[in-house]
């Protein structure tokens, strides 16, 4: 079973539907793509919560379903958990 | 195709409902108390309390009307009795639930005092119960339903699971003739344009935009932050929804994939027609569900991810989830376990094929959990401060 998914090819985040520890390399999959992508977590990531699929740096925007889910407001590397810390709306 | 059958009430106009609830309706906050005992005193009797009803004025005044008449009028209900304060509100919201060809009567207390209004509510209240009592079960059809959806308390794994479950089940219900309903307006935010372009033509597309552009402009007016905490909420937030965006993409799911949407509603307003329509509606659960109950939806699909334990007393609430965490620890709650969605083990489509006959064996009588479990909230939308 795949320990993370993403939406859509395009995703910069991927969400976990395990908990995964710090360190472990894990193997994602794409609901409505044919992506497997690769990342060594580098921090605990609980179910549910999302994990940066590439380095991030203040103003980039997240994807996520294939769009754009918000701003980044603190740099993020890749396997780092991506949340209210580091991810705020463009809307309110 | 045909459609799936199940046993329902078919009620005087035509309307098919799946339960046969003997409603003992109060028109204002001070007339629970004696709507409460006619319900003690009345077995098989449900007293819906609420929290408003008296100086409201304007358009939040018609949607109360809307709201406590379509409660009454809802296919759910057999019969209803209606207790006001004074004979005027009381006799509006009678007239209004009569239309259906239901029986109902109504009862004031000024004049009589809560114990005389009360025997007199509760000798009517017998004679209704036991009636419908008689009332059979009859075989009818997916095309006779109307569905409402709305989650709560989502996290990520209803946007990838849950929610898409339940937008196979309304592109398979709509596809075979159903009526069925979604709302949540700021919860779209993020997905509007999205939302928009589901829509079956330009002048519905842009009657959506509208409703949707006011509910945001009183959100920028009104808020004193990013509603971090609201919108998404606390729970959201613990399940790993970051954004409003974020938030939105996921209830989008519930739409299906193929169903184009055919009409917007106001709230509490009954569709005019088969076919899919967006209603304007909070997305605080109770609220909005209460405000779908009043349009005349029969049965409601919920998906929660960190546990959104909502009921309602006329309007079944079938609950499913994905996170596994939650049908764990909250078993109780959940009618319908998809969590094998997650891990690769059942496909969307087997999903909506398993809510779907959970939903029919909920039309033919089985209580959901939140029956099971009394929740029977009944929660008014208030639009305004009362006079």
């Amino acid at each position: 079973m795949p320990e993370f998914l993403m939406h859509d090819d395009q995703d910069t985040v991927g969400v976990a539907v395990v908990d995964i520890p710090a360190g472990r390399e894990v193997t994602g999959r794409s609901l409505h793509g044919h992506a497997t992508p690769k990342v060594k977590v580098l921090m605990d990531i609980p179910l549910g919560h999302k994990i940066a699929l590439r380095d991030f740096a203040p103003g980039d925007t997240v994807l996520k379903y294939g769009v754009d889910i918000g701003r980044i407001v603190a740099p993020v590397k890749k396997g780092e958990p991506v949340h209210v810390h580091n991810l705020k709306t463009k809307r309110w | 195709m045909n459609p799936p059958t199940f046993q329902g009430f078919r009620r005087e106009n035509g309307r098919v409902g799946i339960r046969n609830h003997v409603v003992i309706l109060p028109v204002d906050d001070i007339s629970n108390a004696a709507c409460e005992a006619v319900a003690a005193h009345i077995k098989g009797t449900l007293a819906l309390p609420h929290a408003y009803g008296r100086l409201q004025f304007g358009e939040d005044l018609e949607l109360f009307f809307r709201t406590m008449i379509g409660t009454g009028a809802n296919p759910n209900v057999a019969a209803c009795v209606v207790i006001g304060i004074e004979p005027g509100w009381t006799q509006r919201i009678v007239d209004g639930i009569a239309k259906t060809g239901k029986p109902v009567a109504g009862f004031s207390i000024e004049r009589y005092g809560d114990l005389q209004a009360v025997a007199m509510a509760s000798r009517k209240a017998k004679d209704f119960v036991q009636a419908a009592g008689e009332l059979q079960r009859q075989i009818c059809a997916l095309n006779e339903l109307y569905i409402s959806v709305k989650c709560g308390e989502s996290d990520t794994t209803t946007g990838l699971a849950s929610c898409p479950t339940v937008g196979n089940v309304i592109d398979k219900s709509v596809a075979l003739g159903a009526t069925a309903s979604f709302g949540e307006t700021t919860e779209l935010t993020g997905g509007e344009h999205i939302v928009a372009s589901k829509a079956v033509n330009a002048q519905v597309a842009a009657a959506f935009m509208k409703v949707w552009n006011n509910y945001n402009d009183l959100v920028l007016k009104e808020k004193t932050n990013d509603l971090s905490e609201s919108q998404p909420t606390k729970g959201n937030i613990r399940g790993g929804l970051t954004t409003i965006e974020e938030k939105a993409m996921g209830n989008i799911e519930k739409l299906g994939r193929k169903t184009k949407f055919v009409g917007v509603l106001e709230p509490a307003e009954a569709p005019a027609g088969k076919g899919l329509w967006f209603m304007d509606t909070s997305s605080a659960a109770a609220e909005a569900v209460t405000l779908w109950a009043a349009s005349g939806a029969v049965v409601h699909l919920f998906p929660t991810g960190q546990g959104n334990i909502v009921g309602h007393p006329i309007l079944p609430v079938i609950k499913l989830s994905a996170n596994p965490l939650t049908c764990s620890t909250m078993s109780e709650h959940i009618d319908l376990d998809v969590s094998a969605i997650l891990r690769g083990e059942m496909t969307i489509d087997q999903a909506g094929d398993k809510l779907l006959e959970v939903m029919l064996r909920t039309c033919n009588g089985r209580l959901t959990a939140a029956e099971a479990l009394g929740h029977r909230e009944f929660v008014l939308t208030k639009l305004y401060r009362s006079a």
